[in-house]
């Protein structure tokens, strides 16, 4: 595993270092005072070498450091999206509950693999009786859309988002031991798979795909980043137990979840009136900014490699 | 309350607020937005909205080691004094200034208490509504601010809208649920010369208000 994790470290050190110079030489030839979307443009990819350095460091520790580091990335998320949808002063407990019950039960089911809880504690214990506290306070004003909210919540910022340690529980044959490569197939080809729709959209990008829900994204942005990603995936083919074919495949319905999971983010944030969930990242936004098309794909990309490869 | 002398902050109040400001950022990503005044180690007095006991130290969590060292923040006697570990933690460890509603004798009288603490060249937080409001609208506010800036019209009046505070920790509650705050430091607001005690103290109530970034207020 060290072999792949040493080129992978020196693939993601080298279009880093392209993607910084790029940005440099745009910028110097550039007029001053340089345009918005360059100063973004740099904020992100400064961004970019913090998230990789801290991937790396969270990599090293291995089962450790991934359950943490997805447990904090779920409250990051969780507060950004508890913050922006409403609330009343009766909801305490239960916010409380999930900020401080939700999130490390959740976790502790991941470390501990205790697969038949991890699926339907959220789903089913958590829907079922998160509801019934609001009611037992008794306060039944927007009832409906403050238990929608946490519920949704706790989907998105803790569910989804814990499926991608989970993939550490996971026992595929001849691969054992190398899980943590499955994590890292998964983010690069889904994060990759944002930047290459933000570079094609930029560079092609004029028929707009949902100028309702979000004007940034486009159909060439959208096909070239597909298709571009599942090449993506079948290169990394090395690293999984999937052939080049199916890495691409895989890749493929990853990557279009991410898609529509961005496409839902976009029209939560829009239906709240703002742009972004939170200011945690430089360039980006918030944490669900940055992590809103790996929410929609981990579960899927889970279950997909579960259900053909393990036994 | 008379032999109120301010020194720069003791071991315990600087570890106090370190620790606080670590932790209101921990727990709220606390930012301040600059609309319309800067930071600066002129002397100050800041008033904000109040709904939790986390309101002054996600407001001080927003100022440089600097200025939090010489920022006091006002705080009510009837409360805070009114055991040994309140008072101990008010003034030895927040460097809070209490003040007293039921004052009798002259030097309890909370405007020459905070006269002083301006005096030696420190600034203020206060709450000119009073006390911690539960209802979704602003309090009218107290007199003091009027009376101080009246006394002292060279220290700047800068309002603070201070947001979600309320639903992080809300009158009553002891566990803050983790959400997002920002601090909205607006355009200082002076008394205008012949203004009246009731217009200016509108006026101030206002200026507060303006600073709330919610779009609707309609929760």
């Amino acid at each position: 595993m060290r072999h792949e994790i040493s080129i992978l470290i020196i693939g993601l050190f080298v279009v880093l270092s392209t993607a910084s110079v790029t940005a440099g030489v745009l910028s110097a030839r550039a007029p001053k005072p340089l345009s918005a979307t360059l100063v973004n443009l740099t904020q992100r990819i400064n961004a970019w070498w913090v998230m990789v350095a801290l991937m790396t460091v969270a990599f090293f520790f291995g089962r450790y450091g991934m359950t943490i580091l997805f447990a904090l990335i779920s409250f990051a998320a969780l507060r950004e999206f508890v913050t922006l949808t409403h609330s009343r002063r009766s909801d305490h407990w239960v916010l409380l509950g999930m900020f401080g019950i939700v999130i490390p039960f959740q976790y502790w089911l991941v470390w501990t693999a205790w697969y038949g809880l991890f699926v339907i504690f959220i789903p089913v214990y958590c829907f079922l009786l998160m509801p019934a506290i609001t009611a037992l306070h008794g306060d039944t004003e927007r009832f409906l859309e403050r238990i929608a909210a946490q519920q949704w919540a706790i989907m998105i910022s803790v569910y989804c988002v814990s499926h991608v340690p989970a993939l550490l529980t996971l026992n595929v044959p001849g691969f054992e031991g190398r899980n943590l490569l499955l994590i890292a197939f998964l983010i690069i080809v889904v994060q990759g798979s944002d930047v290459l729709q933000y570079i094609f959209g930029k560079l092609f990008g004029k028929h707009r795909f949902s100028p309702t829900v979000s004007p940034s994204k486009t159909w060439e942005g959208l096909v070239g980043g597909l298709v571009a990603s599942s090449l993506l995936g079948a290169l990394l083919s090395f690293i999984t137990p999937f052939s080049p074919l199916q890495a691409s495949a895989v890749a493929f319905v990853a990557c279009t979840m991410g898609f529509l999971g961005g496409l839902v983010a976009s029209a939560i944030k829009r239906d709240q009136g703002v742009k972004d969930w939170g200011h945690l990242i430089e360039g980006h936004g918030g944490m669900l900014d940055r992590t809103d098309s790996l929410v929609f794909a981990a579960p899927i990309f889970f279950h997909i490699v579960r259900y053909f490869w393990t036994v | 309350m008379s032999k109120l002398s301010l020194r720069t902050f003791t071991l315990l109040q600087t570890a106090t607020s370190v620790g606080l400001s670590a932790l209101a950022w921990a727990v709220t990503g606390v930012r301040p937005i600059w609309s319309g005044s800067q930071p600066s180690d002129r002397q100050r007095i800041y008033f904000a909205n109040h709904t939790s006991h986390g309101d002054f130290i996600l407001l001080s969590a927003c100022l440089s080691e600097k200025e939090r060292a010489i920022t006091h923040a006002i705080a009510a006697a009837e409360y805070w004094g009114k055991s040994r570990l309140r008072r101990f933690i008010a003034e030895d460890m927040l460097s809070s200034v209490l003040i007293s509603r039921q004052w009798t004798s002259p030097e309890e009288n909370p405007i020459s208490v905070m006269l002083s603490v301006l005096d030696q060249g420190h600034s203020l937080i206060i709450f000119p509504e009073g006390t911690r409001n539960m209802s979704d609208e602003l309090l009218p506010f107290r007199s003091g601010l009027y009376n101080l800036s009246m006394a002292r019209p060279d220290v700047e009046l800068i309002p603070c809208w201070i947001e979600n505070m309320s639903r992080v920790l809300p009158k009553g509650q002891f566990l803050p649920v983790p959400l997002l705050c920002r601090v909205v430091f607006g355009a200082p607001v002076a008394v205008a010369p012949s203004e009246e005690r009731r217009a200016f103290l509108a006026r101030a109530r206002a200026a507060l208000l303006a600073l709330d970034p919610r779009p609707d207020r309609d929760d």
